[in-house]
């Protein structure tokens, strides 16, 4: 089982339960804005605590309420991609990328920063700082600093969204070698039809409170 | 400038450089706890800190009379224990130069905590990073700019400290006799007028000096945030 999540949460004044169970390589979370997808990446990350339920990934419970299981982030091990990037300001390109890989584990790493830099056509790119980045240079390399730092599993946040069409081919080619070539569970949040259906093996739709 | 000018510069400059130096990491800590922190008595701490910039200055030496003096609650203990005298002593006026820049201190590096965006440091502990480890590569480095503003302003305000040293320190000629205090016991002789305006001038450009170093790292760290975004 990839993830197998079910959670109630608060975030501000809004609250949403989610349920669901997956087995797909990479599983697509999709609705409407506000419903709390990038919620539920976070709290899959541990950077938001669900009010109760359970968070199971690759078999490892993460989130257990009523065990009182709660893994704080650095030892759940996720390699999330943030919408924004959300690259160190003051670091280089080759610092954000290192800062995940010294943390991880020797044992469990599975790229070198060589292999990561040639995938993402980012070496150019490794002594600048990130405000001089575009936004599609700036998420490849939030992509590799998440592959470096050895995660057991992916989460997304709208990878392609505000890039142009030849920008977001070239990555969208991209996760789908990483789901095909590496073994680790993703979870896409998208608003793209067009990019759930050519990458997800299965889709969890979230609705508003009342409308489900 | 004479030899006696020389030893009041000198003092100044001790007394303020060591001031700021020991208050740094603790204005820095409360600054964190207050900019981070939610927790009871938070409001507290804040006006406590504050306390020492709208109490007379008068107020604050002769708390820290009743306190560090040799025989209060503190002050006693450091005599009996270690042998050390606050009181009459230049480090007695690093020590009310220090807890009067505090204030100023803790404001700028609070503002610098308070504009490191916190989803940094969540990105850093996806990441693999303790939250000490997050704190060190993250929240410190970003909110450098306010640590040195900080240190400048406190520097600064410590050069002109006069009320509380001289209540807590008093006035000891190479001892404890700081700018301020030596401009005062000026005077209060009658033709030193020249030696005064001398020592003010000095006093004037020291502090316009250290006014103007931190507005310019201000400036540097805004400049280097719009930058970031």
């Amino acid at each position: 089982m990839s993830f197998d999540v079910d959670i109630d949460m608060a975030v501000d004044d809004h609250a949403f339960a989610l349920k669901f169970v997956s087995d797909a390589k990479l599983t697509a979370l999709v609705g409407p804005s506000g419903v709390g997808k990038t919620s539920t990446l976070n709290a899959i990350a541990g950077l938001l605590r669900p009010r109760k339920g359970r968070i199971t990934v690759a078999g490892r419970v993460l989130f257990d309420h009523a065990a009182g299981v709660n893994l704080p982030p650095e030892q759940r091990r996720a390699g999330y991609v943030f919408q924004d990037a959300r690259l160190f300001p003051h670091k280089r390109v080759a610092a954000n990328l290192d800062y995940g890989e010294k943390l991880a584990p020797p044992d469990a790493r599975f790229v070198t920063k060589a292999e990561v830099v040639n995938l993402l056509e980012i070496e150019h790119l490794l002594d600048r700082l990130p405000a001089t980045l575009s936004g599609g240079e700036a998420r490849r390399v939030a992509i590799g600093r998440a592959l470096l730092s050895a995660p057991r599993f992916l989460l997304l946040d709208e990878p392609l969204a505000s890039l142009d069409e030849s920008r977001a081919e070239t990555l969208l080619t991209l996760i789908e070698r990483l789901r095909d070539e590496l073994d680790l569970p993703m979870l896409l949040v998208s608003h793209s039809t067009a990019e759930v259906e050519r990458l997800a093996g299965r889709v969890v739709t979230m609705t508003q409170p009342g409308q489900a | 400038m004479t030899e006696v000018e020389w030893t009041i510069v000198a003092l100044s400059l001790k007394v303020s450089i060591v001031a700021v130096l020991v208050t740094m990491p603790i204005a820095y800590g409360l600054a964190w706890v207050i900019a981070r922190r939610r927790f009871p008595g938070r409001m507290l701490l804040d006006a406590l800190v504050h306390l020492p910039l709208v109490l007379p200055p008068v107020v604050t030496g002769w708390l820290l009379l009743v306190l560090l003096g040799r025989n209060g609650a503190i002050g006693g203990w450091l005599y009996d224990a270690l042998g050390i005298t606050l009181v009459f002593h230049w480090t007695g006026a690093a020590v009310a130069a220090g807890v009067m820049a505090l204030p100023l201190m803790v404001r700028a590096m609070r503002l610098s905590i308070e504009a490191v965006d916190r989803r940094l440091v969540g990105a850093a502990r996806t990441l693999g990073a303790s939250p000490f480890r997050a704190f060190l590569s993250i929240t410190l480095p970003l909110s450098l700019p306010g640590i040195a503003a900080g240190a400048m302003l406190g520097f600064a305000r410590s050069l002109g400290e006069f009320g509380a040293t001289i209540t807590f320190a008093a006035n000891i000629a190479g001892e404890t006799r700081t700018l301020p205090l030596a401009i005062y016991t000026g005077l209060q002789v009658p033709g030193s007028e020249s030696a005064v305006a001398r020592l003010a001038v000095i006093s004037i450009v020291l502090s316009l000096g250290a006014l103007l170093a931190s507005e310019w790292l201000v400036r540097r760290s805004q400049g280097a945030r719009a930058h970031v975004l």
